[in-house]
């Protein structure tokens, strides 16, 4: 495939991520702060964000399973969930956060446990879509041509 | 513990310094990173009791960026601590709780700007404006 070919299919592909509501317009600011001096700038904050956010899953799934599930704790896991997927721009995860926080006010563990598994089906698809795009970008890279700046117009 | 980055100078303008309070750190390195594309020497703390240590071991800074959400000592308590200190320093407080009356305590604290989360290069520049015209 030749570069050009290869660069449609990536402003399609994440054109389609923010058209399904995986991303929005915070992804858009994290490209633009990416430069020469800083090439890699949104793959290693999107990898900080993949590795904090399993480890948050992984302690969500331990405090729910507590005989006596501390809520404050479970509230203070998802309040952190919630602000670095905000903060990436991974929309749906941050949304399904949302609603988890508000199950947590309720204490209501059956709920909670729902909203882990919603979260958790949202940080993976999310995930495996982001990891999509950084390889179509290598392989763009790869070949020798540039990575094309997109507005989105959020 | 404070971490120290030098960010490049892009203007002739003396070197605004600020400091980022936040527990997270997918947030910490964006905000560096919005500082370093300004050019603001910038440091980072974890929590509000490490704002104000740094702060008790003589450092100054003309910006705060302070999350209300910290473990230890929250945003709000780090607030009303500093002010209390004397420190005048710029304190902006970013945060992603909504709540109006969470938002007013928090202000109540001392803080000279709300910024609700996550923060962006135009919000950090309305602040920094915000800060240029207070001096």
């Amino acid at each position: 495939m030749e570069v050009g070919q290869m660069q449609r299919r990536l402003v399609d592909y994440t054109k389609s991520l923010f058209m399904e509501g995986f991303l929005d317009g915070q992804f858009s600011q994290l490209q633009q702060l990416q430069d020469e001096s800083n090439p890699d700038f949104v793959v290693e904050v999107v990898s900080l964000f993949f590795d904090d956010s399993e480890k948050l899953l992984n302690d969500l799934a331990i405090a729910l399973d507590q005989p006596n599930v501390d809520f404050k704790r479970v509230d203070a896991h998802v309040h952190q969930l919630k602000g670095s997927s905000s903060s990436i721009g991974a929309q749906r995860v941050k949304n399904a956060c949302i609603a988890f926080c508000n199950f947590c006010k309720q204490h209501n563990i059956e709920s909670c446990l729902r909203c882990l598994q919603q979260v958790k089906q949202e940080f993976y698809l999310v995930k495996n879509k982001l990891e999509t795009l950084f390889r179509l970008e290598q392989q763009i890279v790869g070949a020798g041509g540039s990575i094309p700046v997109m507005e989105m117009g959020f | 513990m404070a971490q120290s980055r030098h960010a490049v100078t892009k203007e002739q303008s003396p070197k605004i310094t600020a400091l980022v309070v936040d527990d997270n750190m997918v947030n910490r390195t964006i905000h560096q990173r919005l500082l370093d594309n300004l050019g603001i020497e910038n440091e980072v703390v974890c929590n509000g009791k490490e704002a104000v240590d740094v702060h008790c071991s003589g450092k100054n800074f003309d910006l705060i960026l302070m999350d209300m959400d910290m473990p230890i000592m929250n945003g709000i308590e780090a607030t009303r601590r500093l002010r209390e200190m004397g420190i005048r320093s710029m304190i902006a407080g970013v945060s992603t709780r909504a709540m109006e009356q969470e938002i007013q305590a928090f202000k109540e604290a001392g803080l000279d700007d709300y910024q609700e989360k996550p923060l962006t290069m135009s919000k950090l520049t309305s602040i920094i404006r915000k800060m240029n015209h207070n001096d």
